[in-house]
C-alpha cells in the first residue's frame, strides 16, 4: 500500500472552515482600514494583511504546515528571488533625479 | 505477456535504448518516447539542426561586414539576420544546449535513477522546443519578414516595427516554457530519485550545476515570459505600459528583460562548467580539487547571477546609485566563477594528464572562458562601460563566454560522452585537428572585435568607417577558419555514429561516475539494479578498478 | 532460447515528487505575475496621486464580493480533498463542483466590471483613456492586463478542476490516490493568493 506521511496528518473539515472565517474577517479588516488615511502606512497595512491571508492559505489550505521541510525552503527561495528583484529595481528607481 | 515486456536474448543482454523497439516503429517510437535517453538524442538532432541555421546567419553577417558598404545584402536584411542569429543561438542552442541534450541523457544515470521524475513532461519539453524552433524559422517566410529588433526586442522599436515581431515573441515564449519544464523536472529528479547512499555531497559536480541551473530556469524564465507578452499586448491592444507618451518607461522594459536575460547566461554557462568538472578529473586521473567549493560556487553563481542584470543598462539612464550597486554586484559574481577556474587548474597540476580529445576542448573552454570572464569585469567597471557599451567589445565578450565557454563546453560533452551514447568511437586525430581549426578560427574571429570595439566600432552596425576595415577583414577570415573546424568536427562525429569503431566496453576513459559502469550504449532502464553508493564520484585510487557496490 | 520478461515503464509512484513538481510550477506562475507586480510597484511609486484618483473608478463592493467568492472557493477545494481522503466520494465531487461554480461566478462579476468600464469608454487606446493623466492611463493599463491575466488563470483553474471532477467520478482519484486533486488544489489556491494581493492594490488605494 502506498504510504505518504503527509497524509497521516491531513486536516479535518473544521480547521479549514475556521481558517476561511479568519480570511473573511481579515478581508473585512483590510477594507475598513483602507478607508482611513495613514498615508504610506495604509498601503503597507493592506499588504501586511494580504501577507497574513496568504500565509494562512499557504500553510493550511496548501498543506505547507504538514509537508516535508524542503517545500518550505523552496518557497523561501522563490519569495527571496521576487523580493530581492524588487529591492534592486528600486535601487535604481528611488534614486532617479529626472522624474 | 504485455507488449511492454523486453525480451532478453540468450546472451543475457538487454537491448540498448537505441535498439529497443518500444511502442510504434521507427520515427514514432522516437518522437513519442518518454525515455530520457531518446529525448536527449531528439534534442541533439534538433539542436544541431537549428545551430546550423545560426551558424549560417553568422557566416552571412561576417560576409557582409568583410568590407565597408554593401557587400551582399541591404541594411534591413542585415538587421533581420542578426536578430535571427541571436534568437536562434540563444534560445535554440545555448540555453537548451547541455541540459536538454546531456542533462536529459545523463542526469538520471549519474544519480543512479531509471529516468527523470516526469518523463512525459520531458517529452512535452522537447515538443515545445521543436514547435518554438519551427516558429522562429517560419517567421522568415511570412510577409514582413522576420523581426529586425535584435534578440533584445527593446521598446519602442519592437512595438512600432512592421516586421513579424509577434511570431518571434511567440516562439521565444514557447521555448521559455520548454526550458521551465526541463528545470522543474531536473530539480524534482535530483531531490527525489537519487540512488541510496548518494548524499548531496556524493553527487557528481555536473549534477550540482544542472540543479542550480534548474532553479534559474524555473524562477527567471517566467519574467521574460511576461515581458514578451507585454510587448505583444502593446502591439495588439495599444496598452502602452512602456510607452512614454502614456506614462510608460522604456527603461523599465530593459530592467524586466534583463532580469531574465542575465540569469539566462548562467543557465548557459553553469552546465558547461559542470561538464568541465566531470572531464578534468578523468583526464588528470585525480580527484577534483575542492569539490565542495565547486559545488557551492554553482549555487553562488546562480544566486549572484540573479542580482546583476542592470549592468546591461549602465548607459540607459539609470540613477547613479543604481549603477553603483549593480557594478559592485557584478564584481562579486566573478568570484565563484574564478573559484572554479582555479580548482580545475589545481586539479590538472601534477595530475597524470591524458591528452584525449575531450581534454582538448575542455582546455579550450578554460582558456576562452577566462578571457570572456575577465572582459566581463572590464565591462562591469562603470567608467569603462561608457566607452565600450554597444560596441563590438561587448560582442567579443559574450562570444568568448557563450561560444568559447558554453559552445566549447558542448563540444567537450559531445566528445566525452559520444562513445557511451552511440557505442562507437570517433577519430581522435581528426577531432584534435578540428579543435585547432576551431580554436584558431575562434580567436581570429573574435579577438579583433575587442580591439575595434575599444576604438569605437559600434555593434549591430551594417556599415563602418575605413579605419575599422582591417579588423573586420581578419574577423571574417577567422569565421571561415572556424566554420571549417565546425565542418570537420561534425563530420567526424556524425560519420562515426554509424561507421566509427565499435565500443563495447563500459568505461573507455576510465571515469568513476555511474555512466561508466553500465553497458555501452545504455539499456532502457539504465540499471538492472539501482546501485547503493558508498563513495564520492571522483575517488581515483592507484592501480585499482573503479569501485561500485551493487545492490542485489 | 531462454527469455526473461521485464515489465518496463511501470509507473513509479511518488506523490511527494508530484506535489514538488506542482509547487515548482506554481513558482513560475508567481513570477509571471511577479513581473507585473514589478511594473505596478515602479509605476505606483512614480504616480502615487494619479493611482489614487484612477482607483476611484473601481467598484470596491464588487471587488470585495469577488474576494469572498475566491476565498470560499479555496475552502471548498480544500474540503473536497479531505472528503476524498475520508472516502466520501460524492461529497468530494459536490465540493469540486461548487468550486467551479464559484469560479464562474467570479468570471461573471469580472465580465460586468469590464463591460461597465468599456461602456464608459475606459479601455486601452480609447479617446477617454488618452485624455487622462499619464499615471491614470498606466493604472488602467495595469488593471486590464493583471486582472485579465488573472481571469485567464481562473478559467484554466476551473477547467483543471473540471478534469479532476471527472477523474473523481471515474474513480481514478480515490481514497488511496488523490495527489492529482491535491495538485489541482495547489494551483487553485495560488490563483486565490494572487487575487488576495490584486484586490487591495487596485481596489483599496483610494
Amino acid at each position: 500500500m502506498y504510504k505518504d506521511e503527509t497524509h497521516q496528518h491531513m486536516h479535518g473539515y473544521g480547521i479549514y472552515i475556521l481558517v476561511w472565517l479568519g480570511l473573511l474577517i481579515l478581508t473585512g479588516t483590510t477594507v475598513a482600514v483602507a478607508g482611513i488615511d495613514f498615508g504610506a502606512l495604509t498601503i503597507a497595512t493592506a499588504l501586511l494583511i494580504a501577507a497574513v491571508k496568504s500565509y494562512l492559505v499557504l500553510t493550511i489550505f496548501m498543506h505547507l504546515r504538514i509537508e516535508q521541510k524542503v517545500f518550505r525552503i523552496f518557497l523561501v527561495v522563490a519569495i527571496f528571488f521576487f523580493v530581492i528583484s524588487i529591492v534592486l529595481l528600486f535601487a535604481d528607481y528611488s534614486f532617479l533625479t529626472n522624474l | 505477456m504485455s507488449s511492454d515486456a523486453i525480451t532478453i536474448d540468450v546472451n543475457g543482454k538487454e537491448p540498448s535504448y537505441l535498439e529497443y523497439k518500444g511502442k510504434g516503429r521507427g520515427l514514432k517510437s522516437w518522437i513519442f518516447s518518454t525515455d530520457h535517453k531518446r529525448i536527449g538524442i531528439l534534442y541533439l538532432v534538433s539542436l544541431i539542426f537549428f545551430y546550423a541555421f545560426g551558424v549560417l546567419f553568422g557566416f552571412l553577417m561576417r560576409l557582409e561586414l568583410i568590407a565597408p558598404g554593401r557587400t551582399i545584402m541591404d541594411p534591413q536584411t542585415y538587421n533581420q539576420i542578426f536578430t535571427l542569429h541571436g534568437v536562434i543561438m540563444i534560445f535554440l542552442f545555448v540555453i537548451p544546449g547541455i541540459p536538454a541534450v546531456f542533462g536529459n541523457f545523463f542526469l538520471p544515470i549519474l544519480i543512479g535513477a531509471k529516468d527523470v521524475a516526469f518523463p512525459r513532461i520531458n517529452l512535452l519539453s522537447w515538443w515545445l522546443f521543436a514547435v518554438g524552433g519551427v516558429l522562429a524559422i517560419l517567421s522568415i517566410l511570412l510577409p514582413g519578414g522576420s523581426a529586425d529588433t535584435g534578440w533584445t526586442f527593446y521598446v519602442p522599436y519592437s512595438v512600432r516595427t512592421g516586421t513579424n515581431v509577434i511570431f518571434t515573441l511567440m516562439a521565444a515564449f514557447i521555448l521559455g516554457f520548454s526550458s521551465i519544464l526541463t528545470g522543474l523536472n531536473f530539480i524534482t529528479t535530483v531531490h527525489r530519485l537519487r540512488a541510496p547512499g548518494m548524499s548531496w555531497f556524493k553527487m557528481p559536480l555536473s549534477i550540482w550545476s544542472l540543479y542550480a541551473t534548474g532553479w534559474v530556469q524555473v524562477l527567471a524564465t517566467p519574467i521574460i515570459g511576461i515581458t514578451l507578452l507585454l510587448v505583444a499586448i502593446e502591439r495588439w491592444f495599444g496598452v502602452g505600459l512602456f510607452d512614454p507618451a502614456l506614462g510608460g518607461d522604456p527603461v523599465l522594459f530593459q530592467h524586466l528583460f534583463w532580469i531574465y536575460s542575465h540569469p539566462a547566461v548562467y543557465i548557459m554557462i553553469l552546465p558547461a562548467m559542470g561538464v568541465i568538472s566531470e572531464v578534468i578529473p578523468v583526464f588528470a586521473r585525480r580527484t577534483i580539487f575542492g569539490y565542495k567549493f565547486i559545488a557551492f560556487s554553482s549555487i553562488g553563481i546562480a544566486l549572484f547571477g540573479s542580482l546583476v542584470w542592470a549592468h546591461h543598462m549602465f548607459t540607459a539612464g539609470m540613477s547613479d546609485t543604481g549603477q553603483f550597486v549593480f557594478s559592485i554586484l557584478t564584481f562579486l559574481v566573478a568570484i565563484p566563477s574564478a573559484i572554479k577556474v582555479f580548482n580545475w587548474t589545481a586539479t590538472l597540476y601534477k595530475g597524470s594528464i591524458e591528452l584525449g580529445p575531450p581534454l582538448y576542448y575542455a582546455l579550450g573552454f578554460i582558456f576562452l572562458f577566462s578571457i570572456g570572464g575577465l572582459t566581463g569585469l572590464f565591462q562591469g567597471t562603470l567608467a569603462i562601460n561608457i566607452q565600450v557599451h554597444d560596441t563590438s567589445f561587448i560582442v567579443a565578450h559574450f562570444h568568448y563566454v557563450m561560444f568559447g565557454g558554453t559552445g566549447f563546453g558542448i563540444f567537450t560533452a559531445m566528445h566525452y560522452w559520444f562513445p557511451k551514447m552511440f557505442g562507437r568511437m570517433y577519430n581522435h586525430k581528426v577531432a584534435k585537428i578540428a579543435f585547432w581549426f576551431l580554436f584558431i578560427g575562434f580567436n581570429l574571429l573574435y579577438f579583433p572585435m575587442f580591439i575595434m570595439g575599444w576604438l569605437g566600432m559600434p555593434r549591430r552596425y551594417y556599415d563602418y568607417l575605413p579605419e575599422y576595415h582591417i579588423y573586420h577583414l581578419i574577423s571574417t577570415i577567422g569565421s571561415w577558419v572556424l566554420i571549417t573546424g565546425l565542418i570537420i568536427m561534425f563530420t567526424n562525429l556524425i560519420r562515426s555514429i554509424k561507421k566509427g569503431k565499435e565500443v563495447k566496453e563500459m568505461n573507455v576513459w576510465g571515469g568513476e561516475t555511474l555512466e561508466w559502469h553500465i553497458p555501452t550504449p545504455p539499456p532502457l532502464e539504465n540499471f538492472e539494479h539501482i546501485p547503493t553508493i558508498t563513495e564520492g564520484p571522483y575517488e581515483y585510487k592507484e592501480n585499482e578498478e573503479p569501485q561500485l557496490e551493487e545492490k542485489h | 532460447m531462454t527469455t526473461e520478461q521485464h515489465t518496463i515503464g511501470h509507473v513509479h509512484r511518488d506523490d511527494i515528487g508530484s506535489r514538488m513538481g506542482m509547487w515548482l510550477f506554481l513558482f513560475t506562475e508567481l513570477l509571471l505575475f511577479g513581473g507585473m507586480f514589478f511594473l505596478y510597484s515602479v509605476y505606483r511609486f512614480m504616480n502615487v496621486e494619479a493611482f489614487h484618483v484612477a482607483a476611484k473608478e473601481l467598484n470596491t463592493l464588487i471587488g470585495c464580493f469577488n474576494t469572498a467568492i475566491l476565498l470560499t472557493s479555496s475552502l471548498t477545494m480544500a474540503l473536497s480533498i479531505t472528503a476524498r481522503q475520508k472516502d466520501n466520494k460524492n461529497l468530494s465531487i459536490f465540493f469540486q463542483v461548487v468550486t467551479i461554480v464559484l469560479a464562474l461566478g467570479f468570471m461573471v462579476n469580472k465580465y460586468f466590471e469590464w463591460t461597465a468600464k468599456i461602456d464608459h469608454g475606459l479601455f486601452p487606446g480609447s479617446e477617454t483613456m488618452l485624455g487622462l493623466e499619464q499615471g491614470e492611463i498606466l493604472f488602467f493599463g495595469l488593471y486590464y492586463v493583471m486582472t485579465g491575466l488573472h481571469g485567464l488563470h481562473v478559467i484554466i483553474g476551473a477547467v483543471l478542476i473540471g478534469v479532476m471532477t471527472r477523474l473523481t467520478i471515474k474513480g481514478v482519484i480515490n481514497k488511496d490516490s488523490f495527489v492529482k486533486l491535491e495538485s489541482a488544489g495547489l494551483y487553485w489556491h495560488l490563483v486565490d493568493i494572487i487575487w488576495i494581493f490584486l484586490f487591495p492594490l487596485f481596489y483599496l488605494i483610494t
